[in-house]
């Protein structure tokens, strides 16, 4: 059994995952030391146990010991998960800032370009959320630093 | 970095593959040339290559070839370059891996950077995948940013000291006097990682909790200004001003006024002003409510709050939004202990949610219902509970019924009732049930003697209807096996008379020791009744017999040992009167007697195996005979539901005029007091007449004095010796005495 906590109780991001709905990874950034066979695993369960829910149930799922916090967008799955104390609704929040943020950048945001521009969508990742935790909130705030970074490559 | 036409190519053409074969020839191609293109040193290329190094990592396929050249590009002067290498170390490297250790240096000297961007990559890696020694290595430099620099890179820096902290807990302290500084800063970014710090710094070490106590009033202003201040549109979501920095300082606060009254008096208004002014229609609001709840819950404060906290989470309950019901009973949960009598005002809402069409929200309702249940309201939860049980998913079925019996048990308003739902429950759900249910069951039905009539006539008529639910028939079974002669009676005072024949209950009985959905425990039931019957019907004896021998040649073990015992009870034991002694009517069960509590889920007082009982000698009159008796008596007791001590006389010995009865004067649970009569009715006295008895090794006997060791003639008097087991550790009933004759007849 893969333990997933830090410490008991460690109110952390431990990762989050952008996946379609037939099961390939967009975005897998991890806040917590995994192998990469548990990684695999945890990506094929989140997948098995978000995709069977429909409009009719939460957007929380209690999974191993903690929960993911998820939402649908079209055919794109967008899952954080962490710990069982943690508040939800907040992260249902941060997920919504982050879609609309990526929705900013890209222009009207669809998978293919988060396939063709998977580096880039780490940078927003990155801008966004740090070391487990929310970081920049400000939509402005990180459209602006994104500006200013694409200037640079 | 312009992503390279290359790079573009290659994803397309990736994707263009149509069969997972393809796809790796095709990635294999690409790694091959990724691979030269590493070898080949500085070209300009090198970027382009990691990155679709990345991209074939993203699929799932090994890149471990690429962690070197990460290390060697984080080292390169060109920004793209860097930018790539570092991204590629969060990807590819971990602190397991060796070569993460080699980007120390190059973190370092990038932590100095004249360039902010530069230095924010570097924070970041290090936050990302800094193992414990580089955050030792580094944490001076981190603890420098966060005093000198750009607020674009303090908020970082309080993040990545946050990940240091939690590498290297000893470290916190380098940490501390900065993160109090930070709290004054106006730039949101920064308060809000200065606030997830001192978060961190009080969770792991209480002194310093004790410091920012001091705190409190600052974070209460901080948050006064967001609640107040109506425009702030950078970080405006839905209305709320920063909802997410205020869920942090929320939090911060709980943490700090836990057990402190203080600190809880300190922010009291504060928590008053938020729950009241901020507007919940959106998600964003609810996320603030929520964690003003969780605050006040958690802290010391005034009823008042919490009578405005309990409110909220019950506004909650009646949100449209699935999402905030759910949360909202989640919480109620933990507080339906303590405040139950504020929780129970929402107790209509919540069983609604029973309704709900998401499980999980079903799981919540259910629990908080079973937690709502008092003796005032039993009745209608029950009815709402019943109703659940029979629609609800079948992975919450016997989490329903349990609590249902937990329930019951607890506050039924009557034995009728009880029983009604009990039956009820195993009716809708007898297979979800735990297997103590029909002991259990069995005992309560014992207990109400007023009610044997109306639950022998309610189980025959359950049996008769189906005899699919094993804890249903078993419990049937033993009761008409048990107060069949209460059903052939025909009238009962509380349900609608049947008429009921003898033959009626023989077939119910032998339908289900027929058919093959009975488990071989429910047939064992099944057929204890047939034979407890032949006592309590007159005129069909001789069907129970044929059922029973019949049953002497049964495949299943356990069924044949049974006939076959039943069989000798008909046979050899029938002029002792034994088989109407066995099959008395058993007495009400002690809840916690031996027998009850035993591990087996029959519900039948089962005796443990006897080793072979010693041979008795008795003395003169060394009776064959005797030894006959006591074995066999072992023997049914093995397999019989009987209490040995508890049939009132059994009479063990009879031969030549001399006869030995054995009387049970008092049963406990430890303790058995029984009565020796001894008689005679010959023409002559028996002198020097002695018993004495051995038992099993955890039985302890005590032999009071006899009456008198001489026995008169013509059944004149009795010689009567009281005798003790004490069954000090409840083990095994005492299955049985041997004992000892010896005397002389003149």
């Amino acid at each position: 059994v893969l333990s997933l906590t830090v410490q008991p109780r460690c109110k952390i991001i431990r990762f989050i995952l952008i996946q379609n709905r037939a099961g390939k990874t967009r975005l897998a950034k991890w806040y917590m030391q995994f192998d990469d066979d548990e990684k695999q695993k945890l990506i094929e369960e989140v997948h098995a146990v978000v995709t069977v829910r429909d409009a009719k149930h939460t957007n929380f799922v209690e999974f191993r010991n903690f929960k993911i916090i998820y939402r649908r967008y079209a055919g794109l799955y967008f899952c954080i998960c962490v710990d069982v104390t943690d508040n939800n609704l907040a992260y249902l929040e941060a997920i919504h800032n982050f879609v609309e943020v990526l929705n900013e950048y890209f222009h009207n945001v669809c998978e293919l370009d988060l396939v063709f521009n998977f580096y880039k969508v780490y940078t927003v990742v990155d801008e966004m959320f740090l070391a487990g935790e929310i970081r920049e909130t400000s939509q402005t705030k990180v459209l602006k630093q994104l500006l200013m970074l694409q200037s640079l490559e | 970095m312009t992503p390279s036409v290359r790079l573009q190519e290659m994803i397309r053409v990736i994707r263009s593959a149509r069969t997972q074969g393809e796809e790796r020839g095709i990635i294999q191609r690409e790694c091959a040339d990724i691979r030269s293109q590493f070898r080949q040193g500085d070209n300009g290329e090198r970027s382009h290559s990691l990155a679709k190094l990345l991209y074939v990592h993203m699929l799932g396929y090994p890149a471990h070839f690429g962690q070197m050249e990460c290390v060697r590009l984080i080292a390169s002067p060109r920004y793209s370059e860097k930018r790539i290498g570092y991204l590629g170390a969060m990807m590819l490297l971990d602190e397991k891996q060796d070569a993460s250790l080699l980007i120390t240096n190059s973190i370092k000297n990038d932590l100095s950077h004249s360039s902010q961007y530069v230095q924010s990559l570097a924070l970041c890696t290090l936050a990302c995948m800094g193992s414990a020694e580089m955050c030792r290595d580094l944490a001076p430099e981190i603890e420098r940013l966060l005093r000198a620099s750009h607020s674009y890179i303090k908020k970082k820096a309080t993040l990545c000291a946050v990940h240091i902290i939690r590498k290297v807990p000893e470290l916190a302290e380098l940490f501390t006097p900065s993160a109090r500084t930070l709290l004054s800063e106006k730039n949101h970014g920064v308060l809000h990682g200065a606030v997830v710090l001192i978060t961190e710094l009080c969770e792991r070490n209480p002194d310093t909790l004790v410091q920012f106590r001091k705190a409190v009033p600052e974070l209460v202003q901080i948050m006064k200004g967001l609640v107040t201040s109506s425009y702030s549109p950078e970080h405006n979501v839905a209305g709320i001003s920063d909802p997410f920095l205020q869920v942090r300082i929320l939090r911060l606060l709980r943490i700090l006024g836990h057990n402190n009254d203080t600190a809880s008096d300190a922010m009291n208004d504060l928590l008053a002003q938020v729950a009241t002014n901020t507007d919940s229609s959106k998600t964003a609001g609810s996320a603030v409510l929520y964690e003003t709840v969780l605050t006040i819950m958690d802290i010391n404060s005034e009823s008042g709050l919490r009578v405005l906290a309990v409110n909220i989470l019950g506004r909650f309950l009646l949100n449209n939004d699935r999402n905030i019901r759910y949360i909202s009973m989640t919480s109620l949960q933990k507080i339906v202990q303590t405040d139950h009598n504020a929780v129970q005002r929402h107790r209509g809402t919540i069983v609604d949610c029973l309704k709900d069409q998401d499980t999980s929200v079903k799981r919540r309702a259910l629990e908080l219902s079973l937690a709502l249940v008092s003796a005032v309201n039993i009745r209608s939860m029950m009815k709402e509970l019943l109703i659940f049980l029979s629609v609800c998913p079948p992975e919450l079925r016997s989490q329903t019924a349990s609590g249902i019996f937990n329930a019951a048990e607890r506050y039924s308003p009557s034995k009728r009732w009880h029983i009604d739902t009990i039956l009820h429950v195993l009716t809708t759900a007898g297979g979800d049930v735990r297997d103590e249910t029909v002991p259990n069951l069995i005992q309560l039905i014992t207990t109400a003697s007023e009610l044997h009539c109306y639950t022998v006539h309610k189980l025959y008529r359950a049996l008769i209807k189906d005899i699919a639910q094993q804890s249903l028939v078993q419990v049937a079974c033993w009761c008409i096996g048990e107060y069949g002669d209460l059903l052939l009676k025909g009238e009962c005072e509380e349900i609608e008379p049947v008429q009921v024949t003898e033959d009626d209950i023989l077939d119910a009985l032998e339908t289900v020791l027929q058919s093959h959905m009975s488990s071989p425990a429910t047939r064992g039931f099944a057929l204890t009744a047939t034979m407890k019957l032949s006592t309590r019907i007159t005129d069909n004896v001789d069907r129970i017999r044929s059922i029973v021998s019949i049953y002497g040649s049964c495949i299943d073990l356990e069924l044949q040992q049974r006939a076959v015992e039943y069989n000798a009870l008909f046979k050899k034991y029938d002029h002792m009167r034994y088989r109407s002694a066995v099959l008395e009517r058993m007495p009400v069960m002690d809840k916690n007697s031996p027998g009850h509590t035993n591990g087996d889920t029959s519900g039948e007082i089962k005796e443990p195996d006897t080793s072979k009982p010693k041979p008795v000698e008795a003395g003169l009159l060394s009776e064959p005979a005797s030894q006959v008796i006591i074995t066999g008596y072992s023997e049914m007791q093995k397999h019989c539901c009987v209490y040995v001590h508890v049939v009132p006389t059994v009479s063990v010995y009879e031969k030549n005029g001399l006869s030995l009865k054995i009387q049970c004067d008092k049963q406990t649970e430890t303790e058995v007091t029984v009565t020796l009569i001894a008689s005679n009715s010959t023409q002559n006295d028996i002198t020097n007449f002695t018993l004495q008895a051995a038992v099993p090794k955890s039985v302890q006997l005590q032999m009071k004095a006899p009456s008198g060791n001489v026995i008169p003639a013509h059944g004149l008097g009795q010689v009567t010796q009281t005798v003790l087991l004490n069954n000090p550790n409840k083990a095994s009933l005492p299955c049985f005495r041997f004992v000892q004759l010896s005397f002389l007849l003149n």
